[in-house]
């Protein structure tokens, strides 16, 4: 590790972000919108990968928003070995190159194959769930974003409940997505008993990259879940990203923890609480649920899916302990 | 060496010997037998340095192939029918990858309505897919060509599909000459990738190609299918110079000279076709046979050559353009263009229809032909359910209201 | 060409007995090609396969409608497969059964034995595909015992593969006894 930047001399525990010569896995002069949580994401988890591993990753990349920003021939932002197939095979072309790897005795290279919420959490999710079931030597990456972002919003299996999304429009009596939806992929994960299953956020970075640096040196199939804001499609100002991104954790809809072999190993407490309705009213995709039409049964139910989890997750302050 | 095996045994021997890397596939009727086979010959360590995965599904293992080619080695898989169309995304991707993935197709029909028996509809579902594709006639040569498949999808950056008849080859025990280790190692050199996920020279492999060069991708996609039809064509030469057998090339003729009538096929049903053609000879008739072993890229000038001088070409194929008619005849008709011969298509085999020697006779022997025919129809089934859509006068007037 | 077709239900060796037959060919140097009739055989369904030995390379792909030979590896199926058809004049009918059958046809072969009884004597288990092939070589003379033998032995190694040539020897013998 190098110096860390001005700013942060007197910090201990410095973030490969931090550093003057972090890699730059994901370089600037990619097509990204302002504000973009998932091209940070990407380059936070790579960053922290390459790091780790002396620069020995190999990422393969599920089509989105993150592959057709970073390289439209002739540009390219990746500055690692990084290979685009098909939106839906993302985690099964990785356990080819981990096969082939094997075959080339070229173990040290880590493998990391990344997505976004549509792709592993809907169109490939037969093939995340084939490469959990069979361990391979993979760790998956999901930047959740909560919708088809590339496509121009739409609903995807992980657009929580209430949101608007382009397939989702609030009128009249409906209010936008479904009660009692958005898939929960680090759960899904977890019930194949993987060794290493986590969720992160790019309000965390700390955090992230710890998770990011274990996973990475585990053999066998890892999950990463990372929430990712997105200020096109959840209506904020993209000077906000990490805000939302720590609201979403501080209230409780978005719980931080570390599972292993199919059990709750760690999680992380809420320190400064944030309230659900803050949380949403900063986003144009749940004003719908406030002013004129307002729902209190829909705040109530959001509010409960944050109590569950800071029960379940055991987010509270004083949980842990 | 000599041996009586099961087809689909025997390919699986023909690609251990070509040393993949890597091994996926998925299991569907009537490919199974080929990837069991290969399973046990690298679980029992008669073919070593082999990763042999057992995966989710087709999109799976044709995923599976496109991640370890482009990490750099050699790799195999295999399907049939609803299979290939499961995976179709991959197969596309493979090829506009340029990934030299071989793959086994265990030629099965389309559902629905849901049949596991022999046609070639699967594969017809690929033709314009970018992938090399040669079909077998015996299994001798389904063995063979897969050491051939290896061998120029790795000269042309470009994967191969080897056809072969679900069933009635892939589960024929016949007899077959399975090369040695040595003679396939000194035909197929060890594979030196174009491209490989490599830390010291990191690549990007598959980005988003836009309007200002996409016209061109697919540009010198095509000059390369045409450009490969002399290096497919010569690397069968060298096989047969090696190995004493012509397997591979584009086309093979079976008693061309003086034939008035030639009939054109793909795959197995050329052999009982030669068995007819042979009856008739003896019985007079000129005829001769003209099996296509190369069907992409299409050998249209080898075509146009070898059928330049006969009067009547009979095409008889095992799938079915529905609302066009024979897909094989009509791309002979563009092929033939100009010359003074009569093309007859004969669609037979469909869903596992077998073809016989005697419904083929009675048909290539009739002095006039339908343009297009549907082998051995069941009539009364047709007869009884088939409705127009609409009347003859309608028809008649070019236009057709819809029926309530 | 010697076209055999074998009749009798899944579970019963039917496909491994054209297989075997094959190999009997291809040990005699012979061409031959076997294969079954297609279709997502189930346990107990009736099954058929398909034998072709020459002299000549085997080019013909169609399913065997004039046979020269018929096994029945299971009486009750005689019927429903309409087993018999195509058979060629001085054809031969090889059947599994302790007693004589009614064909209806005129100047064949018929031998009948107690295939699965040999079986369950000489291998423990009720599955009389090897047992026929012996006498199958006794009835047609096509191919010799020891091609049959050595079929056996490369199908099945060790013990059970001894016990299925005791068996086809037993059967060989008795075919020629009664001749």
């Amino acid at each position: 590790m190098s110096h860390p930047t001005i700013g942060n001399r007197l910090v201990k525990n410095v973030t490969v972000q931090s550093m003057r010569d972090r890699p730059n896995c994901l370089t600037s002069g990619h097509r990204a919108c302002q504000g973009c949580g998932e091209a940070l994401g990407a380059r936070c988890v790579l960053d922290a990968a390459y790091a780790a591993t002396g620069g020995k990753i190999a990422v393969v990349n599920a089509t989105g928003c993150l592959e057709v920003f970073s390289c439209v021939y002739p540009e390219n932002s990746w500055q690692v070995p990084w290979l685009h197939s098909l939106f839906g095979n993302a985690p099964a072309v990785a356990t080819g190159v981990a096969a082939a790897f094997k075959q080339q005795g070229k173990s040290d290279v880590r493998i990391i194959a990344q997505g976004g919420d549509g792709a592993l959490s809907d169109i490939g999710m037969g093939c995340l769930s084939g490469m959990f079931e069979r361990n391979d030597d993979v760790l998956c990456v999901c930047y959740d974003n909560q919708a088809y972002m590339n496509t121009g919003v739409q609903r995807s299996g992980a657009t929580p409940a209430f949101a608007r999304t382009a397939t989702t429009l609030p009128t009249g009596n409906y209010l936008g997505n479904d009660a009692q939806t958005g898939k929960n992929l680090p759960k899904i994960a977890m019930a194949h008993e993987i060794p290493y299953v986590a969720t992160a956020s790019i309000g965390n970075i700390h955090d992230l990259e710890e998770k990011v640096t274990k996973a990475i040196h585990i053999r066998g199939a890892k999950y990463l879940h990372v929430h990712v804001p997105c200020p096109l499609g959840w209506g904020y100002s993209p000077s906000d990203t990490i805000k939302i991104a720590r609201a979403a954790v501080q209230c409780g809809l978005f719980p931080l923890f570390e599972m292993e072999r199919g059990k709750i190993m760690k999680s992380t407490p809420i320190k400064d609480p944030v309230k659900v309705d803050d949380y949403l009213k900063s986003q144009r995709r749940f004003a719908h649920l406030f002013g004129k039409s307002a729902s209190p049964e829909a705040l109530a139910a959001l509010q409960d899916i944050a109590d569950n989890n800071i029960r379940d997750y055991a987010l509270a302050e004083n949980a842990n302990g | 060496m000599l041996r009586q095996l099961e087809g689909s045994h025997a390919i699986a021997r023909s690609v251990a010997l070509c040393r993949p890397r890597v091994v996926c596939a998925y299991p569907i009727s009537p490919q199974t037998h080929i990837l069991e086979g290969l399973e046990e010959l690298i679980r029992s360590g008669k073919l070593q340095n082999c990763e042999y995965l057992n995966v989710e599904s087709e999109m799976g293992a044709l995923s599976v192939a496109i991640g370890a080619e482009a990490a750099g080695v050699r790799s195999y898989t295999a399907t049939s029918s609803q299979g290939l169309l499961y995976m179709i995304e991959a197969v596309y991707n493979a090829s506009g990858l340029e990934l030299p993935i071989v793959m086994t197709l265990g030629n099965r029909a389309l559902g629905s309505p849901i049949n596991i028996w022999n046609d070639h509809s699967d594969a017809m579902s690929v033709r314009d897919s970018g992938w090399v594709m040669f079909f077998a006639e015996t299994n001798q040569e389904a063995a063979d060509l897969h050491i051939l498949a290896f061998m120029v999808a790795e000269k042309m950056r470009c994967p191969v599909i080897v056809n072969v008849d679900g069933f009635i080859l892939t589960h024929a025990y016949d007899r077959v000459d399975i090369p040695s280790q040595e003679a396939v190692d000194e035909f197929l050199p060890p594979y030196a990738p174009n491209i490989s996920l490599d830390v010291d020279s990191p690549m990007a492999v598959g980005t988003m190609v836009p309007p200002e060069y996409f016209m061109e991708v697919r540009c010198l996609a095509h000059r390369k299918h045409e450009d490969s039809l002399a290096l497919i064509e010569r690397a069968g030469s060298t096989f047969e110079e090696k190995f004493g057998r012509n397997s591979g090339g584009l086309l093979r003729g079976y008693s061309l000279q003086n034939a008035d009538t030639i009939v054109v096929a793909m795959g197995s049903v050329a052999g009982t076709i030669k068995d007819v053609v042979d009856e008739l000879n003896h019985e007079g008739g000129k005829f001769g046979e003209l099996t296509i072993v190369c069907y992409r890229p299409f050998p249209r000038e080898a075509l146009r050559n070898s059928l330049k001088n006969s009067k009547r070409i009979i095409v008889v194929e095992k799938s079915l353009a529905v609302g066009v008619g024979g897909i094989l005849s009509q791309e002979i008709e563009l092929a033939m263009k100009g010359c003074n011969v009569e093309i007859i298509s004969v669609i037979a085999g469909l869903g596992g229809r077998n073809i016989t020697k005697s419904t083929l006779k009675e048909h290539f022997s009739k002095k006039n032909h339908e343009k297009m025919t549907f082998l051995d129809l069941r009539n009364d089934i047709i007869a009884d359910q088939y409705r127009p859509i609409c009347s003859a006068a309608v028809k008649a007037e070019k236009t057709c209201p819809i029926q309530p | 060409m010697f076209q055999v077709r074998i009749h009798g239900r899944g579970g019963q060796g039917v496909v491994t007995a054209a297989e075997m037959l094959s190999l009997a060919a291809f040990f005699e140097g012979k061409y031959a090609q076997a294969f079954p009739s297609f279709g997502s055989e189930r346990t107990g369904a009736p099954v058929v396969a398909f034998c072709r030995i020459s002299d000549r390379e085997i080019r013909l792909r169609e399913p065997i409608m004039e046979p020269n030979a018929v096994i029945i590896q299971d009486c009750t199926v005689i019927d429903s497969a309409n087993a018999f058809h195509g058979l060629v004049e001085k054809g031969f009918i090889l059947v599994n059964s302790n007693h004589d059958i009614n064909h209806g046809l005129k100047n064949v072969s018929l031998k009948c034995i107690s295939a699965t009884e040999i079986a369950l004597e000489h291998i423990g288990k009720p599955i009389p595909n090897a047992v026929l092939l012996g006498s199958f070589a006794g009835l047609t003379g096509i191919l010799k015992i020891e091609s049959v033998i050595e079929a056996i032995k490369t199908k099945f190694s060790g013990a059970i593969g001894e016990k299925n040539i005791a068996a086809a020897r037993v059967a060989y013998d008795r075919t020629l006894e009664v001749g």
